[in-house]
Formats: structure tokens, sequence, C-alpha cells
């Protein structure tokens, strides 16, 4: 087994501890750092797969824009910052651990039966090829994706922004 | 590195994302699972791309799509959550019970 083997796997078992972490911890702050964490793995292990310009957006957009985002909601709907066992609802557990379980059986009988281990991990980058292919046969859905920003930005200010007309003082 | 180890710890992953929603009573930690869901979807993308080795270069163009996708989605979600901790004081999502009969 090469390094490079031995590292990946490590990368992936630190990628399943830190999920892990996020979904069962009890503080929302340390739930949000965890994503970090998950995010950062994500992103080494995409510069393996040799995708480092979707590792380097990875970084930027969520662990840069989306984190902090969370941040926010979580100290404006005044979530309780330290540990706080209010947060799970407990009569669902069994029942979803049972669900979750039985996806991941299902999915990697499948994955097993389907792919044989080809290898993956190779030298070389991609990122001019990307960029020319980007804004060259996909340079239509990128316009559009574009669009979709700008929609959701005016939605989400339309949403949050304190208006009179959208909020009815009787109801609260 | 075969492809069936990343694979597998991307289901692993979705399946973490699934109890996370199911599990979770905050609006704002469903929104960080389906964080985990997205990502691990992603990383089936790009390794799937890599085991192609793709001229067009599709999953790394279809895995951006997908982070631009997910930023609005956020965006859109915490405005909402926050709608609803104005007009209900609570961002427990078990608390929205409206539509139930």
């Amino acid at each position: 087994m090469e390094a490079i083997d031995i590292f990946s796997y490590f990368l992936l078992l630190l990628l399943l501890l830190s999920g892990i972490k996020v979904v069962t911890t009890s503080n929302v702050i340390h739930a949000a750092i965890f994503l970090v964490f998950t995010l950062a793995t994500t992103a080494i292990l995409f510069i393996l797969l040799s995708a480092e310009f979707v590792a380097l957006v990875l970084v930027l957009v969520y662990i840069g824009a989306v984190i902090v985002l969370f941040l926010f909601g979580v100290m404006i709907t005044r979530a309780p910052l330290g540990p706080n066992a209010e947060l799970d609802n407990d009569q669902n557990k069994i029942f979803a651990t049972l669900i979750s379980i039985s996806i991941f059986g299902i999915f990697t009988y499948i994955l097993l039966q389907t792919f044989d281990s080809t290898v993956v991990i190779r030298e070389g980058t991609s990122t001019k090829l990307l960029g020319e292919i980007l804004l060259s046969r996909f340079v239509f859905p990128f316009e559009l994706v574009s669009f979709v920003l700008l929609g959701a930005l005016i939605g989400g200010i339309t949403l949050a922004r304190k208006d009179n007309a959208l909020m009815d003082e009787d109801q609260i | 590195m075969s492809i069936q180890p990343i694979l597998i710890a991307a289901a692993a992953l979705f399946s973490i994302g699934i109890y996370g929603i199911l599990v979770r009573r905050n609006a704002v930690m469903v929104l960080l699972s389906i964080e985990l869901i997205l990502n691990a979807v992603n990383i089936n993308f790009v390794a799937f791309n890599a085991m192609l080795s793709d001229v067009f270069l599709n999953g790394q163009i279809f895995s951006i799509f997908i982070i631009t996708i997910a930023a609005a989605e956020v965006g859109i979600g915490l405005a909402i959550v926050l709608m609803l901790f104005r007009n209900r004081e609570t961002a427990n999502i078990n608390e929205f019970d409206l539509m139930k009969w």
C-alpha cells in the first residue's frame, strides 16, 4: 500500500468522523465548526482527485460564505449557544438510525456490486480545460446560474427585511 | 486508491445527513444536514469524473453548479427560518404545525 493510499483512507475516516459530529453534537456552534472540518477534508480529497478548481470553489463559497451565513442564522434565531439537550428530537432517534443505516446498507451493496476497484487518483491538473469548457460548452447554464443567484439574493433580502406589508402585526 | 472507498464514504456521508434531517429539532441544524447531503453528491460527481477521465469534465462542472445552487438555497432557507422565527418566536420545526389538522 502506498503512502497516498494511507493518506486518502485517513482523509475519508476524518470526513466521516467530522460528519458524524455535525449531526450528534449538542452545541450549535460546534456543529458549524465541524461542518468546516468536513468541507475542508472534502476539498483535500478533491485536490487528490485532480479537481483543484472545485476544491478552491468549495473553500471560497462554503467555508468562506455559507458557514458565516449559518453562524449569523444561529445568532439571529437566538439558538442557545451552549450545550443544549433540546436540540434533538429524542423520540425520532431509533427511527432515524434505522432509516439511515438501511439507506447506507442498500447503497453499499449496490456500489460494491457495480464498481470494481478502478484506480482514480491520477496526476495532472484540470483548471485550464475546465475554464475553457465552462465558457464555451456550458456558457448558457453558467449565465443561467448567475441569474438564479441574483434571484435568490433578491428573494432572501425581500423575505428577511422587516416589511409591514409582509408582517401582520396581529399574528405575532 | 480505488473508487470504492470514496463512493462508500460518500454514501455514509449521505446517510449521516439523512439522520441529521430526521433527528434535529432546530431548523438551522436541518439546513446544516442538507449541506452534508449535497457535499456527498459533490464527492460522487468528482470521483466519477476522475474515474471516467471525461474529456468535457462534466462531473466537475456539475459539482460547481451544485455548490452555487446550494449557496442560493442556504440564503433563501435562512431567510425563511428568520421569517418563521419572527412570526412564531421559535426555530423548532416540530412547533410549526399550522398545516396539521
